[in-house]
């Protein structure tokens, strides 16, 4: 076991507001990691630094370090279209793009400049396969994925990601748009995925941080309050306000 | 109440439409519509008139939608908001209300005089592009901002970059809104007189142009012309000209109604 992701004193601003303080954390390869806490404790800021989303919309300030297999990825110069196809990102609502289940799949590849229809194809099976939506699919790859219901969305948003060769999954409450039953689904598929991806996900669901993580952090007003194994997170918590918010005095 | 306001709008419409079909449409022959006028421009047809303004709507269009389309996409998907930014959009709006035969004394002195495009179909179709742009951009950006921003984040978190977000993800879903927004604007274009009047509509000229430099005849001038400027034409001759301007504008506006109507029942979300 060694970290795929170090982050390490990592302060970011937007504008005059601190949104990220200090927060250091080693995430480990083929682990699930949750990141959980009330809104706006910066719990998504922090998970979209790690694909660099955050410079997309606004100007944010950034210091301090994250290594991805022990590379810089604030440095300057970082391929940030590299970047993101290693590092992929599962969003709160489901977002195919309106197009066929195929051209949806295919999409990251596409943008890589794989063009080659075999090689596509291939992908595409291999990624429908690996989201376990496969056989229900295969026969009508060229219906719209607009067409899904939202579990199936949202896994065909997780197929893209394989087709991309993503390494690392970042999810951003990938089940609150989602129906218990759904939900219960899509963790199972999580739990799968994390003996090839490493999985950092974002929840405001205590439960499911309970259920599907190996490893927790408690973050609260842009403070990494608590990070360690899920076990001792929840059962012993070592910080008074963890224990507090995990207990239902919070929110 | 709020059906008489209706009324209000809808009767002039109607009476407008009613009068030029019941006064102009006995003028309406294919002789009409395919001949050169005659007798300075009392007797013959209006065909000159008919290829002109086609040919300065087709030149509007070529000229103000490329440009009109870059420029919403710089505006909407790659700009900063910045001071900067602020600026060309109220310039962008105000410029939608400058009155059109500004633009046609401006087209006249940066075109027709200042480059020495001279009287012709290029600084026409110029200065109607001009015209044209403060809209068809402002209708550009409206259709872009209607796609969803979750298309530009789920492709931009793929590793796209902006070129590809905005070609694959973004400009398919917004090309028919854009393409209405076009459409509506160029159809205004066609009707107008004022910003050709300087730059390129000639009194009469019974023959077709040959090049992008020649003068030609319009719908809207030669209109103007045979009602004001030249004594004892027939009154249907004139009522007839207008019908076919405004047939050819509605016909036009038909074209983006058509596709509008061809959106809507494709909407995917």
């Amino acid at each position: 076991m060694f970290a795929k992701i170090t982050i390490d004193n990592l302060n970011l601003y937007y504008g005059s507001f601190h949104a990220l303080k200090n927060v250091s954390m080693l995430i480990n390869t083929n682990q699930v990691t949750a990141i959980i806490g009330p809104s706006g404790c910066g719990k998504s800021t922090l998970l979209r630094c790690i694909n660099r989303m955050n410079e997309v919309i606004t100007n944010v300030d950034v210091e301090g370090s994250i290594e991805i297999d022990g590379e810089d990825i604030l440095a300057k110069g970082v391929d940030l279209r590299e970047l993101r196809r290693k590092v992929g990102m599962v969003f709160q609502r489901p977002n195919p793009f309106p197009l066929s289940i195929f051209d949806n799949v295919a999409y990251g590849p596409w943008v890589h400049r794989i063009r080659n229809l075999k090689e596509l194809q291939r992908r595409v099976e291999e990624s429908l396969q690996a989201v376990g939506l496969w056989d229900a699919l295969k026969d009508r790859l060229d219906t719209s994925a607009l067409k899904l219901s939202s579990e199936q969305q949202q896994r065909i948003c997780i197929a893209r990601l394989v087709a991309a060769r993503s390494e690392i999954l970042l999810m951003d409450e990938p089940c609150s748009a989602l129906d218990p039953i759904a939900t219960a689904k899509v963790e199972e598929l999580i739990y799968e995925l994390k003996k090839e991806y490493t999985i950092v996900i974002v929840t405001h669901n205590m439960q499911q941080a309970a259920r599907i993580s190996d490893e927790s952090g408690f973050m609260l007003l842009g403070e990494l309050v608590e990070f360690g194994h899920t076990d001792q997170l929840f059962t012993t918590p070592q910080d008074q306000r963890t224990e507090e918010y995990i207990t239902g005095r919070y929110g | 109440m709020l059906f008489l306001a209706t009324l209000v709008i809808f009767t002039p419409i109607a009476t407008v439409l009613f009068v030029l079909i019941q006064r102009g449409l006995p003028e309406i022959r294919w002789e009409f519509l395919t001949q050169m006028p005659r007798m300075g421009m009392r007797q013959g047809g209006i065909f000159p008139a008919i290829v002109g303004t086609f040919y300065l709507v087709i030149g509007t269009v070529a000229i103000a939608m490329p440009v009109g389309i870059a420029t919403a996409i710089y505006l909407s998907e790659y700009a900063k908001e910045t001071r900067l930014k602020r600026l060309i959009e109220i310039a962008i709006v105000n410029l939608a209300g400058v009155p059109s035969v500004v633009y046609g004394l401006f087209g006249m002195g940066l075109f027709v005089l200042f480059l020495h495009f001279g009287s012709s179909i290029l600084s026409g179709a110029l200065t109607l592009a001009m015209m044209s742009l403060p809209v068809i951009i402002t209708s550009s950006r409206e259709a872009l901002s209607s796609v969803p921003y979750s298309f530009r984040e789920a492709s931009l978190a793929l590793g796209a970059t902006r070129w590809q977000t905005v070609k694959h993800a973004v400009l398919p879903h917004a090309l028919p809104g854009i393409l209405t927004g076009t459409v509506l604007t160029i159809a205004r274009a066609a009707g107008e007189t004022a910003p050709i009047l300087f730059t390129v509509a000639a009194f009469y000229l019974p023959k077709l142009p040959h090049s992008i430099f020649d003068q030609c005849m319009a719908l809207p001038y030669h209109l103007y012309v045979i009602t004001t400027q030249v004594p004892n034409v027939r009154i249907s001759l004139q009522y007839g000209t207008a019908l076919v301007l405004v047939g050819l504008v509605l016909g036009i506006n038909l074209i983006a109604v058509l596709i509008r109507a061809h959106i809507r029942s494709q909407k995917k979300w």
